[in-house]
């Protein structure tokens, strides 16, 4: 069953056409990685997707709702994890929780529970008390995917969620967005191509604001007979002339 | 709800924030003391605490306006304001949730400065009760003020605008440090078509008991922040669409 269904999807910036005539969808439960050098359309693509800019054509459906139409209900099942860390520095990571918590105008009722459990299950029960303007880069990744899923989405999109990490706090960010898979459907966006196949049901490559390519990494490999995932991008992007 | 979860981060940012306490309620009590410490060594009229509070209440909020123009400034500029764009808050939740936080704060501010001038040896009066209440309309003109500057500069042109501009405005141009009959000529006039000089004058005709003497500047005042909140309501939501 589809969580996402894209039908000629367009953006315009003055003369740039950012997003070209995007045609997609994406299963619920899927986590599809998108693509792309700088400039492909990517980030456009999760702004028009998560109501931040209206498309100057086409439609996207999530979970049936309307982005041009239903963008209220669309805001209800989504959460965005920007690709800058979106966190109030200011304020405790539990209180940047609970700010979340509260602008989805949950009750207070369950509230303590939820972020108790969802800071157990993220580890960040530890630095509850620390500002998050303190925190380091990792943590603040850890903690804007917190404040995601604390509205508890359906279709989370992730925006390069593991760009300017090390090693060791990317490894644990790929881990979590693993435990992710198959509950909630999320859009992933990536330069990272080791990024794209591990944790990837699906690979949707972008050039010039077109989609060129969606398959599985595997699929990728075999229809254009290369080794590595990054060989097959470097190809079809080649290829497409963008 | 979810505007006053909104409300409430915003207060905690700005309250948490050493300068804008240290700016905001502190450096209007410092001038108190040190305008009335000169009053206190000179043969002439001056600096009468019963004519310099409410001078003083008006131009602390210039502090105001940068407080709402530097968190919604850094918000733009940060990637926060973009994921709270994305959740089920309303253009009104945003506008009220950057406005209301504020307004007790302005109020304290207020209170604060009345309460030092009572130490100072101004008579304790219900006035002064009624000129904090009074000093509402004139806080939503600085925080309109703030909200228009904070929805089209970057947080450093902020600090310039609102921190440097705004703050000298209103000081210079409010007759709180001078008489503005001893100017005359175009500075008066241009100070006179400002509201800032209304917002002190309507001041010291409520803690004067002279409520016929709050007119016309309540006029002005009001005038002026109506249209300032709803340019600021403007270019907020148009930077909003423009994201």
């Amino acid at each position: 069953m589809e969580a996402i269904r894209i039908e000629n999807l367009t953006k315009r910036y003055k003369d740039v056409t950012a997003v070209d005539g995007l045609h997609l969808t994406v299963g619920r439960g899927e986590l599809l990685a998108l693509l792309g050098v700088n400039g492909a359309g990517k980030t456009t693509t999760i702004k028009m997707l998560s109501c931040l800019a209206a498309p100057d054509g086409g439609d996207a459906w999530l979970l049936g709702s309307s982005i041009c139409t239903d963008a209220a209900e669309v805001k209800k099942v989504i959460a965005v994890s920007p690709q800058e860390t979106a966190v109030a520095p200011g304020l405790t990571v539990k209180e940047n929780l609970e700010l979340m918590w509260g602008v989805h105008g949950f009750s207070r009722e369950n509230r303590e529970t939820e972020i108790d459990q969802l800071a157990a299950a993220l580890g960040l029960q530890r630095v509850m008390g620390r500002k998050a303007g303190k925190l380091s880069g990792g943590w603040q990744r850890r903690l804007s995917i917190a404040m995601a899923l604390i509205s508890k989405p359906q279709i989370l999109f992730l925006d390069e969620p593991t760009l300017g990490l090390d090693v060791l706090a990317r490894a644990e960010l790929w881990d979590l967005i693993r435990s992710l898979k198959g509950e909630i459907t999320i859009i992933l966006t990536t330069h990272y191509m080791e990024e794209a196949e591990a944790l990837s049901d699906r690979v949707a490559i972008m050039a010039g604001g077109r989609l060129l390519k969606c398959d599985t990494a595997a699929q990728i490999k075999e229809q254009t007979g290369t080794q590595t995932l990054e060989e097959a991008f470097i190809q079809i992007v080649k290829g497409a002339g963008v | 709800m979810r505007m006053l979860s909104l409300a409430k981060r915003n207060t905690q940012e700005m309250l948490r924030d050493p300068l804008n306490l240290a700016f905001g309620l502190g450096f209007p009590v410092v001038l108190l003391l040190l305008l009335s410490a000169i009053q206190a060594n000179v043969p002439v009229s001056l600096f009468e605490i019963g004519e310099l509070t409410p001078g003083i209440t008006v131009f602390g909020l210039s502090f105001m306006s940068l407080f709402s123009a530097t968190i919604l400034a850094k918000d733009r500029g940060s990637a926060l304001l973009q994921r709270l764009y994305t959740t089920p808050l309303t253009a009104v939740d945003f506008i009220l949730g950057y406005t209301l936080p504020i307004l007790p704060i302005a109020m304290g501010q207020s209170l604060v400065c009345y309460a030092v001038a009572l130490l100072l040896g101004l008579e304790f009066s219900v006035h002064i009760l009624l000129a904090i209440v009074m000093i509402l309309p004139v806080s939503l003109l600085f925080i309109g003020l703030g909200l228009l500057c904070g929805s089209v500069l970057t947080d450093k042109q902020v600090g310039g605008i609102c921190g440097a501009l705004l703050t000298n405005l209103s000081a210079w141009l409010s007759g709180t440090w001078f008489d503005l009959e001893l100017v005359g000529g175009a500075f008066r006039k241009i100070a006179y078509c400002l509201p800032f000089v209304h917002a002190v004058e309507m001041e010291r005709a409520v803690l004067a008991g002279d409520m016929a003497g709050i007119f016309p500047h309540l006029w002005w005042v009001l005038a002026y922040g109506v249209g300032v909140l709803a340019l600021a309501v403007v270019l907020f939501l148009r930077q909003m669409k423009r994201r």
